[in-house]
């Protein structure tokens, strides 16, 4: 009996947490990010420790349009979700795609980038010559091309070893169309599996391209390259937007609003110029 | 609580078990004999033997294992003199590198214990030893050796059950053992207490295997401490 009383106390403080919030009023005046200081161009953690990216710049813009005052903190990947539910902070914004899934436990805002997921192999070797480069494929509108264009990519894959950051639409990716073919390997951070691609021991990894793209920017990474089509859609979810509790609606009109407002004045463009040197805002 | 969820979680991570296990027993093994080579020389007194000993026992019981995983599996791998050495094979598994972390770990340990268990055996007992004219291989084998081991198992024993909780490292390696398959089952259902509950009942009963059988191990090897069994005569006599 004993043993259930950590239980108790957690939930006893869930409730307490939430009654706060909501006895507040749903004025906000102070609002908690939590981001991940692992996923660069998103966020990442600068030499000092200080926390930078896309997702640290527009957090900051989007606290001063909701007129709140921001604290941006650096959570790990694996606990994201949960401390979230917990009140150990309002807000995520660590490059996380809206999937139906996590729908299921927690609330989004609406889109503020939208990049495919792709293939990263060693450049110039066996596996750079996956068909269908520059392709983007939907999983929702055009889910038949993508299995196909998936079946040919198997010829070259098979046997092989790709990399995959645990527990992320990736992940699920993999197990649902690639896991006949591949070995899949899962890591804790997605820097963890550049390394072992670029020391040999994945063949390929899957991720976002935009992140590949900010590693294949640093000199001991210049020897990776997309290879094959990007996916979107489908479990890949619509986008990446502000993870949000669902006893906030508040809050998440307060988001919503803030990047509506950035999308409508081209801001969010020049943001994802910045970081990304490509517009990856969504068009509407 | 959910049973049917614990159930589920438990048979998710049992998968684990093995990988502990044999990740255990392995780095264990192989450490047992870097240990006595470590104590060797250690008690040899030839500063050229002591010296490097002493420090490689400083090195590795002075960082973590974490640390000495994570320089292992990824920092090697960065150097393409190990890339392109016969040993990558080898180091290019998660799974070897893990192993010689353990292996690294436990011999620095373990070499202490040894130590201590050999320079525990009381100098009156060597000096009947050669009284009775035993050369030194058998005073080792019939005086030596089993005092110290006697002496050495508590802390041994406390060292298997170390290893045990540390394989749970090699999660972080991409090994799914116990702790990365429980981790696994954690970040999919968002349920952390239930599911690393199980992951410690496994450990807890893993380790209370273990402390039952070196208590076994230690009062066989200890008749002197308990009180003679009653023989047969005797329990004649007493119902006279």
């Amino acid at each position: 009996m004993n043993m259930l009383k950590p239980l108790t106390l957690a939930a006893l403080g869930l409730v307490a947490t939430y009654t706060v919030a909501f006895t507040q009023g749903k004025t906000w005046t102070k609002v908690t990010i939590a981001t991940e200081g692992a996923y660069a161009p998103w966020n990442f953690t600068e030499a000092g420790g200080k926390l930078a990216g896309f997702e640290i710049d527009l957090g900051n813009e989007l606290c001063k349009r909701m007129k709140v005052e921001c604290n941006i903190i650096a959570q790990d990947w694996d606990g994201i979700i949960p401390a979230l539910q917990a009140g150990k902070y309002d807000a995520i914004m660590a490059g996380m795609n809206i999937t139906e899934k996590r729908l299921e436990t927690i609330n989004f805002s609406r889109v503020y980038g939208t990049g495919g997921q792709v293939f990263g192999v060693a450049r110039g070797g066996p596996l750079a010559a996956l068909p269908g480069l520059g392709a983007r494929l939907n999983l929702t509108t055009s889910e038949a091309d993508a299995l196909k264009a998936m079946e040919e990519m198997k010829k070259l894959l098979k046997g092989k070893t790709v990399g995959v950051q645990v527990s992320t639409i990736n992940s699920q990716f993999l197990d649902k169309y690639f896991k006949d073919a591949v070995t899949i390997k899962e890591y804790k951070t997605t820097e963890e599996h550049d390394l072992d691609l670029a020391n040999g021991r994945l063949d390929a990894i899957f991720v976002s391209i935009l992140a590949l793209n900010a590693t294949i920017e640093k000199p001991d990474f210049k020897n990776l390259q997309v290879a094959g089509p990007s996916f979107g859609g489908g479990l890949l979810g619509s986008g990446v937007g502000v993870g949000l509790r669902k006893a906030d609606p508040e809050l998440k009109a307060m988001f919503d609003k803030a990047i509506g407002d950035m999308i409508a004045d081209g801001s969010l463009k020049a943001l994802a110029v910045k970081w990304f040197k490509l517009d990856i805002s969504p068009q509407s | 609580m959910d049973i049917a969820f614990l159930w589920s979680t438990l048979l998710a991570i049992l998968p684990g078990v093995p990988t502990t296990l044999k990740l255990t027993a392995i780095s264990v093994f192989i450490g047992l004999f870097l240990a006595l080579a470590l104590a060797a020389m250690r008690l040899s007194g030839h500063p050229l033997l002591v010296l490097p000993a002493r420090a490689y026992v400083f090195v590795f019981r002075g960082t973590p294992l974490l640390v000495q995983i994570y320089l292992i599996y990824y920092g090697l791998a960065q150097f393409s003199v190990v890339r392109e050495s016969l040993l990558w094979p080898f180091l290019r598994e998660a799974y070897w590198c893990a192993i010689l972390a353990l292996t690294l770990n436990t011999g620095a340990y373990a070499s202490e214990i040894v130590r201590g268990g050999l320079q525990s055996v009381p100098f009156g007992q060597i000096e009947a030893a050669r009284a009775a004219g035993m050369s030194r291989l058998v005073m080792f084998r019939r005086i030596v050796a089993p005092l110290a081991i006697r002496q050495a198992l508590p802390g041994y024993s406390n060292e298997l059950i170390l290893m045990i909780k540390s394989t749970s490292l090699a999660s972080i390696i991409t090994i799914f053992e116990i702790s990365g398959l429980a981790y696994k089952v954690a970040s999919e259902t968002y349920r952390y207490i239930e599911v690393f509950f199980v992951a410690g009942l496994i450990y807890l009963s893993l380790n209370f295997a273990i402390t039952r059988a070196i208590q076994a191990l230690e009062h066989w090897l200890s008749p002197h401490l308990r009180p003679a069994p009653a023989t047969p005569l005797l329990n004649e006599l007493k119902a006279v």
